[in-house]
């Protein structure tokens, strides 16, 4: 269930809110769910609110693992 | 969209695709369970049963709120609503459409003079008790454990703010509770009924409670879990490992979304819930009946918020239609077209069931986006 | 503004002004909103005359009429790109154009809610002259009639408008064949998001603009270039998808798209994640759907590209034989669904 975007924080705000921008649209939402949340990272959005933050490097690793797969033997699952 | 479009690349699928095909034994038949009605979604939208081989099929579970919330509780919103005019409901829009009894839907229930609105988020619903301080808001609140914390948030909010006129139906459920429920039905337990090989965990309920719950499903039934990201690619990959499990006899938890989840998960949302909702004894399914421990309500502490004491409004259970087959669908032992009244007398405008409800729900996706495959259509 | 007419003992206060029910009461009050507002923005001869009908030239010989009309009750009454005023001067217009008729005159009834701003309904008549004006299509005659406070949501229009079809000429939802081919005069989904964009509780920023046009001059150009396209539509409420529908049902035909051909505004994309809906349900109201012989295609692509309102035009699918008459899509990641009728309104998801 549950659906939720990566989008990037473009802007801290008062009272635990932020502006995100997700391909040119941007939106105020909330990040009283989570801690250490700067400009510039992303986070996952769900009805309003960012659940968790995007690790960059953990993503750029996943993408490596579909890229690599079909070339003669893939590598061991994560 | 950085992190989205990258993760639904054609040219990416094509090789993962030629990767399952290469890992998958020709020999024998595989069947995985995606929980979670945004699973179902991606898999029905995007086409990816397309891209897997013949031998693998996808079996959709009840990883959808809407789907699983019982007529009953809807009802209970729609009498308050019709019957105190003072009183705004306010919830998510994919509950508006779903029908309740006597005919209606809290969408026809507006049509009658209800005053019921839609929020996108549950700070909009705060926000509309502090406009409104003559009239009382009622948050009706869906959602497994990914929309939780933001109900326990706007509680926490409003007790802060000393509002007396807001308050919250409370309709969240829990993960690993309805998995346990599908594991433990008749048919799965019997060896040889319905060969469920393994779990597609969900994705956002993860980055809340973690990878580490799933644990148990792992070690106590041998049922191989992997969470999976929600973009197609996601589910692709999960399915590859989910197949090397079976294929090397393993059943763990494994973690296919690692930019969002962790073993802990989210533990200020943990906590944040934990304070606010303690868990029911036992909670109505839509589907799969009385489930133990598999539902939240909120704790004596914040009773003012609690719209069931504070209107005292009961709940009544409502069966569903007697040719419907959700139940069996939910559990994965039943497809949406073994169901007698699918496509006919049960549709998307006229839902009789659960899982023809929402987009999520199994038979919805089918009708929606999957039925030209029933019938032969010449090819393009 | 203009001199007070003789019998109105002062003008309308048009700043601060507000509907009342004596406007529509037939009387004075009435005959002076329809001077001072009406006519005084859409000036023309036939409103000049003051009848209540407007008398009109026969079409030429071997013409036949076209007549179309429309009720629009958007709201917000403005948005980002236009309002509810060239809104119904365009979809109107569109509606006769796509028959492949020349739009000739409009009609346009207003019923007005007691208490609305006549700031504002000045604003939406002048862009509905300015509409009217640009597309070179008056507004011959019209009504107006006012409701109680709280039986409108402010105003709504209704425009009718009529067009002349030349000799020979066919075009419309039943002619599509099998290997034919789909095309799309630019992006979809832009009047919708820009719609909701405003929508308080789903408030989102964004710089899509509504594609609210008259497309009648885009439409000359192309049949200029191409005199056999076969069908033509304007997605409106319901989008693309519900076009393409109601097409294979008229034609008897199914519809094969290429998800990656249909063009789509990032912006667009981003917003509709957001909320969870598709582009291809969202509405649009200056967008062409052509379908044309495959032979005719390219021509008919670079016939709308050559024009300022097709510029992002594109090839996006073709007719197949399918006597279930249904629209499926190949998506960007490989795999093929339906692309079914909408059931009930589109409402922003959270699963």
């Amino acid at each position: 269930m549950c659906l939720a975007i990566p989008a990037r924080v473009v802007e801290l705000l008062d009272g635990d809110n932020a502006r995100i921008d997700l391909g040119g649209v941007k939106k105020e939402i909330s990040l009283a769910l989570v801690e250490d949340v700067v400009v510039g990272d992303y986070v996952i959005v769900h009805v309003g609110y960012a659940l968790s933050r995007l690790d960059a490097e953990e993503a750029e690793r996943t993408l490596a693992l579909f890229a690599e797969a079909g070339i003669g033997g893939a590598g061991a699952g994560a | 969209m950085k992190y989205v479009d990258e993760f639904r690349d054609g040219g990416l699928a094509q090789k993962l695709a030629s990767a399952i095909r290469a890992e998958v034994d020709p020999a024998r038949k595989y069947a995985f369970m995606e929980f979670c009605g945004g699973h179902t979604h991606a898999i029905s939208r995007y086409g990816v049963t397309d891209l897997l081989p013949a031998n693998v099929r996808m079996i959709h579970g009840p990883g959808c709120p809407v789907c699983v919330l019982p007529i009953g509780r809807i009802d209970m919103a729609i009498g308050l609503a019709l019957a105190r005019p003072d009183v705004i409901v306010c919830t998510y829009g994919d509950c508006l459409r779903v029908p309740a009894s006597d005919g209606l839907s809290m969408l026809k229930a507006k049509a009658r003079g209800a005053d019921i609105r839609m929020v996108y988020s549950a700070a909009d619903a705060v926000a509309l008790a502090q406009a409104n301080p003559t009239r009382e808001v009622v948050f009706f609140a869906i959602g497994f454990e990914t929309t939780t914390p933001p109900t326990a948030l706007v509680i926490r909010q409003a007790e802060a703010l000393g509002l007396n006129n807001f308050s919250v139906i409370c309709n969240h459920v829990l993960t690993p509770s309805a998995i346990v429920t599908i594991l433990e039905s008749p048919e799965v337990r019997e060896i040889g009924s319905v060969p469920l090989d393994g779990f597609i965990g969900p994705a956002h309920v993860s980055t809340i409670i973690g990878s580490r719950p799933y644990a148990f499903f792992a070690e106590e039934y041998r049922k191989p879990v992997v969470i999976a990201g929600f973009e197609p690619l996601d589910v692709m990959q999960a399915v590859r490992m989910l197949i090397r499990q079976v294929n090397e006899g393993r059943a763990e938890v494994e973690n296919e979304f690692t930019r969002a989840v962790t073993e802990d998960g989210n533990l200020k949302a943990q906590a944040l819930v934990s304070e606010v909702f303690e868990l029911r004894r036992s909670f109505e399914w839509r589907g799969l009946r009385e489930v133990p421990y598999s539902a939240l309500r909120i704790r004596a502490r914040f009773a003012a918020f609690d719209a069931e004491a504070k209107f005292d409004i009961a709940y009544r259970s409502v069966a569903d239609n007697k040719a419907c087959e959700c139940g069996a669908i939910l559990r994965g032992v039943k497809k949406p077209t073994d169901c007698r009244i699918f496509g006919t007398v049960c549709t998307p405008e006229n839902p009789m069931g659960s899982c023809m409800v929402s987009s999520e729900g199994a038979c919805a996706a089918h009708y929606n986006y999957g039925r030209f495959r029933d019938i032969p259509v010449v090819a393009a | 503004m203009g001199e007070v007419k003789k019998g109105y003992v002062r003008p309308l206060d048009l700043k601060h002004g507000r509907v009342d029910m004596g406007h529509g009461a037939g009387g004075r009050a009435m005959a002076q909103l329809i001077d001072e507002v009406f006519a005084r923005a859409f000036a023309n001869e036939w409103l000049g005359q003051g009848n209540d009908g407007a008398v009109l030239p026969a079409p030429a010989a071997g013409e036949r009429l076209v007549m179309a009309t429309d009720a629009h009750v958007v709201s917000p009454l403005f948005f980002p790109g236009g309002d509810i005023g060239c809104l119904s001067v365009h979809g109107t217009i569109n509606d006769v154009a796509v028959m492949g008729a020349r739009p000739l005159y409009l009609a346009a009834s207003f019923i007005l809610e007691e208490g609305f701003a006549l700031a504002e309904l000045v604003r939406i008549v002048e862009s509905m002259a300015a509409a009217a004006r640009e597309a070179g299509v008056p507004v011959v005659t019209g009504d107006t009639k006012v409701v109680e406070a709280g039986k409108g949501d402010g105003v709504f229009i209704s425009t009718t408008g009529v067009g002349a079809l030349p000799a020979g000429r066919d075009i419309g939802g039943a002619n599509a064949r099998a290997g034919d081919v789909v095309i799309v005069s630019g992006s979809i989904g832009d009047h919708g998001t820009a719609i909701l964009s405003q929508r308080e509780s789903l408030a989102f920023d964004t710089e899509i603009v509504s594609d609210t046009a008259a497309l009648h001059g885009l439409i000359a150009h192309l049949l200029e270039m191409v005199p056999g396209i076969r069908v033509m539509r304007d997605p409106t409420r319901g989008g693309l998808a519900t076009t393409l529908n109601e097409i294979a049902v008229q034609s008897g035909v199914g519809i094969s798209l290429e998800e990656a051909a249909i063009p789509v505004h990032p912006q667009v994309e981003a917003a509709c994640e957001f909320l969870g809906l598709d582009p291809l349900y969202v509405a649009n109201e200056g967008k062409l759907v052509v379908i044309c012989a495959a032979a005719d295609a390219d021509a008919a692509v670079l016939a709308l590209r050559s024009h300022p309102l097709g510029a992002e035009a594109a090839r996006i699918g073709e007719v197949i034989d399918d006597p279930n008459h249904f629209v499926q899509i190949r998506t960007g990641f490989g795999g093929r669904r339906m692309v079914d009728w909408l059931s009930g309104e589109q409402l922003p998801r959270i699963c």
